[in-house]
């Protein structure tokens, strides 16, 4: 699988790049700026970018733009954003043209290896994968307003928040240690509850879930 | 094409010295009885405070004075685009009389008004009537050369300024006197009307004791705002100390720990492995807290706008926000202004009650304004000790101000400005 990364710190990106390899990827373009990496998105068309959020030379939002401005010009293109801190709005503007494709994830996940690298794959295959952190501000707002988040049962509340994140039923089941027989039967009583559509795409469930918490708002 | 301007520039000439004139003959007219009235109702009032009852009314008399004094002001930036500063020291609304009366007899302001008065009805007297009777005057000398002198000379000698009349060539020189006179209208009446505002400038202006103010008030806001950066490091020094570092350290022994135990007892190791992990994501996430806490990451990399939507999204109350900035201001404004909405809005969460707030971000001539609205139950107030007055005095030390509207069963309005330029 072909990679793009872009990340201004050397370490990280020297770290990044070991890992990726590593775990079977082939990094064609390890880039530190902004024009860089817009030039690298066109010349070598990867299956996955993978950008931090803030990149030189305006030390801003610059990867997160970049990302966007390369999603527009090939509608779809896996992009991984990595950021030093979580936002709603950004995973927002990510999630904007509804395409898939795309994850937003906190640096310091890159901790738990086995992890981010499905995070990678997952997004690499048109899925999403959203920062735990993002979710969980979105479930504790809806639960705060006391409204749609109240008939859930603890643990499909867990299960919410683990599909919100773009976990497919088998991961989840893996991480709860069900089957996913069991899975299966919590997230058709969750869309039940939430009045979801059901749908077997991983990317489309995300979608719904975070349309249906972002509603009315 | 070359004429059509000239008679333009002549006509627009004309037009400004009528109107210095009838603007001259207004301000002594009426305003020479008022500043006789002001002057002698003060004197007396501030003579009769000994006995009594100069405390009930020397207030009331002062502050007639200083609105007076404004009028001048306002009319001087109006007239001839001169403006005055006033500096007035603030009385206070609810106080006594004898406060008012001490407060208002200190300030060196009130002492600069009755100077003031006093001139203004001799020189600015003078000065002010001056453009009126240069252009009309002339007006009664074209009378007299056309045959008046027949009424007014009748017998005697009619004194028309320094021309003695008496026959038709005296009239006529009269007419020639008025001339001159108009001439000197049209050149000079724009001028002395200026001369006049100059004059109540000079004695009306806040000069000194206006940028003593400033310099207090300067200094005071200095004094907050080191005090409040000193307090602010002492405590990202302890939020270090006391987080990140310390669970850098466990980590650091941890590791030792592991080191030694990887032969021995792998299933320990491994137990202090995952613990160390959880550290370092631990010390990561205080640091996140941290740089939030100092520079919000979203107000680096957007700017205020879209910080305030950020900030908005985590509030557990749904939050509109509005922004409308051409651009971002300096970073400190940038970052006082976010501290203070951010502040304002932890507030309106947790005393308002609201389950809905707006807040709008507004630059427009030259201020920043912003506005956040609960529809909670109100009754917030400035009081000292509140947080409101730490905002407010946070954002003194950019000229910026606060104001809080909050009746007792709500809506709580909170409007903060500050002056600034977006670049």
């Amino acid at each position: 699988m072909r990679v793009v990364l872009a990340e201004d710190l050397f370490l990280l990106r020297d770290g990044l790049v070991r890992m990726l390899e590593a775990y079977g990827f082939e990094i064609v373009a390890a880039v530190e700026s902004g024009p860089e990496l817009d030039a690298a998105l066109a010349r070598s068309r990867p299956d996955v970018a993978v950008v931090d959020v803030r990149l030189p030379p305006t030390h801003t939002d610059e990867g997160l733009q970049c990302a966007l401005r390369a999603r527009r010009a090939r509608p779809g293109l896996p992009v991984l954003v990595l950021s030093q801190h979580v936002e709603q709005l950004y995973a927002r503007e990510l999630l904007a043209d509804g395409s898939g494709g795309v994850g937003y994830l906190l640096k310091d996940r890159v901790f738990d290896a086995d992890q981010f690298v499905d995070a990678v794959r997952r997004v690499a295959a048109g899925g999403t994968a959203m920062d735990p952190q993002v979710i969980q501000q979105l479930l504790s707002r809806r639960a705060g307003d006391g409204r749609p988040l109240d008939g859930l049962t603890p643990r499909e509340r867990e299960v919410l928040e683990l599909m919100a994140q773009g976990r497919s039923n088998a991961a989840i089941a893996g991480q709860l240690v069900v089957t996913e027989r069991a899975i299966a039967k919590h997230t058709s009583n969750i869309f039940a509850k939430l009045g979801l559509e059901v749908s077997d795409d991983d990317n489309r469930r995300v979608l719904a879930v975070l349309a249906h918490l972002d509603r009315d708002r | 094409m070359n004429t059509d301007t000239k008679s333009d520039v002549v006509r627009d000439r004309i037009r400004e010295v009528v109107l210095a004139a009838v603007r001259g003959l207004v301000l002594a007219l009426v305003m020479l009885p008022l500043s006789i009235l002001c002057l002698v109702l003060s004197l007396v009032s501030i003579a009769f405070v000994p006995l009594g009852l100069g405390i009930l009314t020397t207030p009331a008399v002062l502050d007639g004075v200083r609105r007076f004094a404004d009028v001048r002001r306002r009319l001087s930036q109006e007239w001839c685009g001169m403006p005055i500063r006033s500096s007035y020291r603030p009385v206070p609304e609810d106080a006594s009389p004898w406060t008012r009366t001490v407060v208002l007899l200190s300030d060196p302001a009130t002492w600069r008004d009755l100077r003031w008065l006093a001139v203004d009805m001799t020189a600015g007297y003078v000065t002010a009537l001056l453009p009126a009777v240069l252009l009309f005057y002339p007006f009664e000398g074209f009378a007299v050369a056309a045959g008046l002198w027949r009424v007014l000379a009748d017998g005697h000698t009619y004194w028309y300024g320094f021309v003695p009349v008496t026959d038709q060539p005296s009239a006529l020189g009269a007419a020639a006197t008025a001339v001159v006179l108009l001439l000197a209208a049209y050149r000079l009446t724009p001028r002395l009307l200026t001369a006049h505002f100059r004059l109540t400038r000079a004695l009306l202006g806040g000069g000194r004791e206006e940028l003593t103010e400033r310099v207090r008030v300067l200094t005071e806001t200095r004094r907050d705002a080191v005090d409040t950066s000193a307090a602010e490091l002492r405590r990202i020094e302890r939020d270090l100390h006391d987080g990140a570092q310390a669970r850098l350290v466990a980590m650091g022994m941890d590791l030792g720990t592991i080191e030694m135990l990887l032969d021995k007892d792998p299933a320990q190791a491994r137990r202090l492995l995952s613990q160390a992990r959880r550290n370092s994501v631990e010390a990561l996430e205080e640091l996140r807290d941290l740089v939030r806490g100092i520079h919000p990451p979203v107000l680096a990399e957007r700017g205020l706008g879209d910080a305030v939507r950020a900030l908005a999204l985590r509030l557990p109350v749904p939050t509109e926000v509005t922004v409308e900035l051409s651009g971002r201001a300096d970073a400190p404004v940038e970052s006082a202004a976010y501290f203070a909405v951010s502040e304002v809005l932890t507030n309106a969460v947790k005393h308002s009650g609201a389950d809905r707030i707006w807040a709008d971000l507004l630059h427009a001539d030259g201020m920043l304004r912003v506005t956040v609205t609960d529809n909670g139950r109100g009754g917030a107030t400035v009081a000292a000790g509140t947080g409101l007055a730490g905002i407010e005095r946070r954002l003194g030390t950019f000229d910026g101000v606060l104001a809080v509207s909050s009746p007792a069963g709500g809506p709580t309005l909170v409007t903060m400005e500050i002056p600034c330029a977006l670049s």
